[in-house]
C-alpha cells in the first residue's frame, strides 16, 4: 500500500500566528482517512495544501511523489485532474443550472462530444439520488441536495483521491445519512481514495480506515479508529472524552 | 517612534503588494484573453450584463447632460451674442469629456460593483477553489470574458450616451431655448473633426479596462485584503474600495488622456 | 426563453452602439468610408495668423475642401489642402485667407480664375493673399488720419 499524499513537516502561519506547526501526514491509496480535531485548528487548511491551492511556508507536500509545489503549473493541473473535491458549502457555480455544474469540468476538461458529456452526467446525478433538478439553479435547492450535486461533479472526471471538506456541517442526521450512503455507494464502485475533514465524531468513525487527529498544529496521530477510541494518547484522548463523553455524563446525571 | 516608521513601513509594504498583484492579475487575465479555446457565448452573456443593461442609465443620462449643457450653454453664450455656436459647444464638450467620462462613472456603479461583488462572493464560497481544483484556470473562466465584454461595451455606451446626448441638447437649445436650428448644426459639423471622435472613442476603451480591472481584481483578492476577510462583510468592503478606485482612476487617467491628445 | 432575452439585449445594445458610433465618426467626423477622393493643393502665404488645420476652403462661399496641414517653409506660410473631386481649380486662381464675420473662424477664400489649364493633385496655387489682420487695419486707419 503506498502513500498517494505526504505532507512533510507542513507549517503555515498568517500573520503572526501558526496555524500549522509541522503537520506530518501520509494518505494510504484506496484508504478512507478522516481528520478530526476542533474548530480553528487548521483542518480545512490541510485540504487547501494539498490541492496547492496554498503553499506552506516550509516542508513539503507530495502528491503522486511529486511536491506540488515545485513543478510547472501544467503538471500541476495534470495532478488536479485526479482530484476530486467537495467544498464545505458545496461551492456550485450560482449562474449555472445543476447540470451544468457538474457538466463543466467534461466541457472544459475533455472533448467529449454533448451527447456523451450529458450520459455521464446524468448517471452521476442518478447515482447521487439527484433527479428531475436539472434546470433548477443552486440557491433553489436544499442544501443536503447541493451537498450531494457537489459530489456528483467532483466525481464526473472518475478521479483518484476525493476531498470532503466537512460534507455534513449543517445537514440534519437524515440528510447527513444521505451523504454518508451517496458516499459507501459511490466508494464501493469507483474504488477512490478519500480524504474527509469532519466534526461528525463518532459517525465518521464508521467509514474511516484512518483516523487523523489534528491538534495544537501538529498531527497527534493517524490510526484506526478502534485504536483511536482505546488510545492512551493524552491528546487523543481527550479529545474523545470531550466528543464522545457527553453521553456518559448524562447517563450519570441520571442515575442520580 | 520606531513604532511609527514600523506602521509606515508596513503600510507602504501592503500597498506595493497590493498593486503587485493586481499588475500581475492583469497580464494573466490578458494572456488568458489570446488563449485559445476562444468561446463567444460567455462573452456574450457579460455584453449583456455590462452593456445592454446599462443601456437605460446611460440614455438617461446622457439626455440630461445634452439638455443641461443645451440650458446653461444658451444663457451664456447669449449673453455674448454667439449662441450660434451652441451646437459645437454642447458636441465638442460631450464627446470629448463629458460622455466618456459620465458614461464610465455610471458603468462603475451599475457594472464595476456588481463584478466586484460576484467575484468576492464567487472567492468566499470557495466557487474560485473549486475552478482551480477542477484544473479550469479562473482567470480564463470567470474574468477573461468580462474584460473582452468590458472593452466593447464601453466604447458602445459613450457613443450611445454621445448621440443622445447631443440630440437632447438639439431638442432644448432649438426647439426649446429658439436656437437657430441651420447654426446649431453647421456649428458642429464644421467643428467636431475626427482627432475628437478618436479621442472620444480611445478614452472608453482606457475606462472600459481600467473599471472591469479595478473590480474583478478587488474581488478576486478579497480574502488576501486588509479588513477584507472573508465574510459578507469583506464582500462589501472591496466592493466600496472598487467602486471608489475605479471612479478616482477614471478622473484621472481622463486628464492624462486629454493631455497627451491635445 | 432566457437565451432568447440575453441575445436580443446584446443585439439590441451593438446594433444601438454601432449606429450612434458611425454617425459619430462619419457624420461628425468626416471620415470617409469610400477613401478619400479628395486631392491635395499646396499654397504659400505671407501671414497666415488665426488658420487652423480642419479649417474650411471656400468657393464663392460654398465649402469644398478643408486645410490639412500648416507649417514654415523659407520663412513662409505653406498652407496644404484637401479639394472635393468634382471642383477643378485653374491655375490663376487666388487664394486667400479670410475671416467670417468681424471675430469669426479664419478660412481660405479661392477666387475663381479664367485659365484653361487646371490644377493637378499635389499642385500649388500661385497667387494667394495673406491674412488681413484687424490690429494692422485699426493702426494703418489711425496713422492715416494723422
Amino acid at each position: 500500500m503506498s502513500a498517494v499524499i505526504e505532507l512533510i513537516d507542513v507549517r503555515k502561519s498568517y500573520g503572526s500566528q501558526e496555524v500549522l506547526k509541522g503537520v506530518n501526514l501520509s494518505i494510504d491509496e484506496g484508504k478512507t482517512t478522516v481528520i478530526v480535531g476542533g474548530s480553528g485548528q487548521g483542518k480545512s487548511q490541510i485540504i487547501k495544501h494539498s490541492l496547492g491551492l496554498i503553499s506552506p511556508d516550509s516542508g513539503q507536500v507530495k502528491v503522486f511523489g511529486q511536491d506540488i509545489n515545485n513543478i510547472s503549473k501544467k503538471d500541476l493541473r495534470k495532478i488536479r485532474m485526479e482530484f476530486g473535491v467537495l467544498f464545505q458549502n458545496s461551492a456550485l457555480f450560482d449562474s449555472m443550472t445543476v447540470y451544468d455544474n457538474v457538466a463543466l469540468p467534461l466541457r472544459e476538461r475533455t472533448k467529449f462530444p454533448e451527447s456523451k458529456i450529458k450520459g455521464i452526467v446524468e448517471e452521476r446525478l442518478e447515482l447521487m439520488d439527484v433527479v428531475g433538478s436539472n434546470d433548477k439553479y443552486p440557491a433553489q435547492i436544499s442544501g443536503g441536495m447541493k451537498k450531494r450535486v457537489g459530489l456528483a461533479r467532483a466525481l464526473v472526471l472518475d478521479p483518484k483521491i476525493i476531498f470532503f471538506d466537512e460534507p455534513t456541517t449543517g445537514l440534519d442526521v437524515a440528510k447527513s445519512n444521505e451523504i454518508y450512503r451517496a458516499f459507501f455507494r459511490t466508494q464501493a464502485q469507483l474504488k477512490y481514495t478519500a480524504v474527509i475533514v469532519s466534526h461528525d465524531v463518532p459517525k465518521i468513525f464508521k467509514l474511516a480506515d484512518y483516523v487523523a487527529l489534528l491538534y495544537n498544529g501538529v498531527m497527534q496521530s493517524c490510526i484506526t479508529p478502534e485504536e483511536f477510541q482505546l488510545s492512551d494518547d493524552p491528546a487523543v484522548k481527550e479529545f474523545v472524552e470531550k466528543t464522545m463523553g457527553s453521553l456518559y455524563s448524562s447517563e450519570v446525571e441520571e442515575i442520580i | 517612534m520606531t513604532n511609527l516608521f514600523g506602521k509606515l513601513g508596513a503600510a507602504a509594504l501592503y500597498q506595493f503588494d497590493q498593486i503587485g498583484r493586481m499588475g500581475v492579475f492583469l497580464v494573466l487575465v490578458v494572456v488568458n484573453i489570446f488563449k485559445p479555446p476562444y468561446k463567444l457565448a460567455p462573452i456574450l452573456k457579460q455584453i449583456y450584463i455590462i452593456g445592454s443593461k446599462s443601456l437605460f442609465v446611460i440614455v438617461f443620462t446622457g439626455a440630461f447632460t445634452g439638455m443641461v449643457l443645451a440650458l446653461q450653454g444658451y444663457h451664456t453664450l447669449s449673453k455674448v451674442g454667439v449662441e450660434g455656436i451652441l451646437g459645437s459647444f454642447v458636441s465638442l464638450g460631450i464627446i470629448r469629456e463629458l460622455g466618456p467620462v459620465l458614461a464610465a462613472l455610471m458603468v462603475t456603479g451599475r457594472a464595476g460593483s456588481a463584478i466586484c461583488a460576484e467575484i468576492g462572493i464567487m472567492r468566499i464560497s470557495e466557487q474560485i477553489d473549486a475552478l482551480e481544483c477542477m484544473a479550469i484556470d479562473p482567470h480564463k473562466f470567470v474574468i477573461a470574458p468580462k474584460f473582452v465584454a468590458g472593452i466593447i461595451s464601453m466604447p458602445l455606451l459613450t457613443a450611445i450616451y454621445d448621440v443622445v446626448g447631443i440630440f437632447c441638447g438639439y431638442l432644448v437649445g432649438v426647439k426649446m431655448l429658439g436656437g437657430n436650428e441651420g447654426s446649431f448644426w453647421s456649428s458642429m459639423y464644421s467643428n467636431v473633426g475626427m482627432e475628437d471622435i478618436q479621442m472620444g472613442l480611445l478614452k472608453p476603451l482606457c475606462f472600459g479596462l481600467l473599471i472591469i480591472w479595478i473590480s474583478s481584481a478587488k474581488g478576486f483578492y478579497v480574502h488576501m485584503t486588509k479588513g477584507g476577510g472573508f465574510g459578507a462583510e469583506g464582500v462589501s468592503n472591496v466592493t466600496t474600495s472598487a467602486v471608489v478606485l475605479s471612479s478616482v482612476s477614471i478622473l484621472v487617467f481622463n486628464y492624462l488622456v486629454t493631455s497627451f491628445l491635445l | 426563453m432566457k437565451k432568447f432575452t440575453i441575445e436580443t439585449g446584446v443585439g439590441i445594445f451593438i446594433v444601438a452602439g454601432l449606429l450612434s458610433l458611425g454617425y459619430l465618426s462619419v457624420n461628425l467626423g468626416g471620415m470617409n468610408l469610400f477613401g478619400s477622393e479628395q486631392y491635395k493643393v499646396k499654397a504659400s502665404f505671407e501671414n497666415v495668423s488665426g488658420l487652423k488645420e480642419g479649417a474650411s476652403v471656400e468657393i464663392a462661399g460654398v465649402p469644398v475642401g478643408k486645410v490639412i496641414k500648416i507649417d514654415l517653409q523659407d520663412y513662409e506660410a505653406s498652407v496644404e489642402m484637401m479639394i472635393d473631386p468634382e471642383v477643378k481649380l485653374q491655375e490663376d486662381v487666388i487664394a486667400s485667407i479670410r475671416t467670417q464675420g468681424i471675430i469669426g473662424d479664419k478660412y481660405v477664400k479661392i477666387k475663381t480664375g479664367g485659365a484653361d489649364e487646371f490644377i493637378d493633385s499635389d499642385g500649388e496655387i500661385l497667387e494667394t493673399e495673406s491674412a488681413l489682420e484687424l490690429e494692422e487695419l485699426i493702426s494703418k486707419y489711425i496713422f492715416e488720419k494723422e
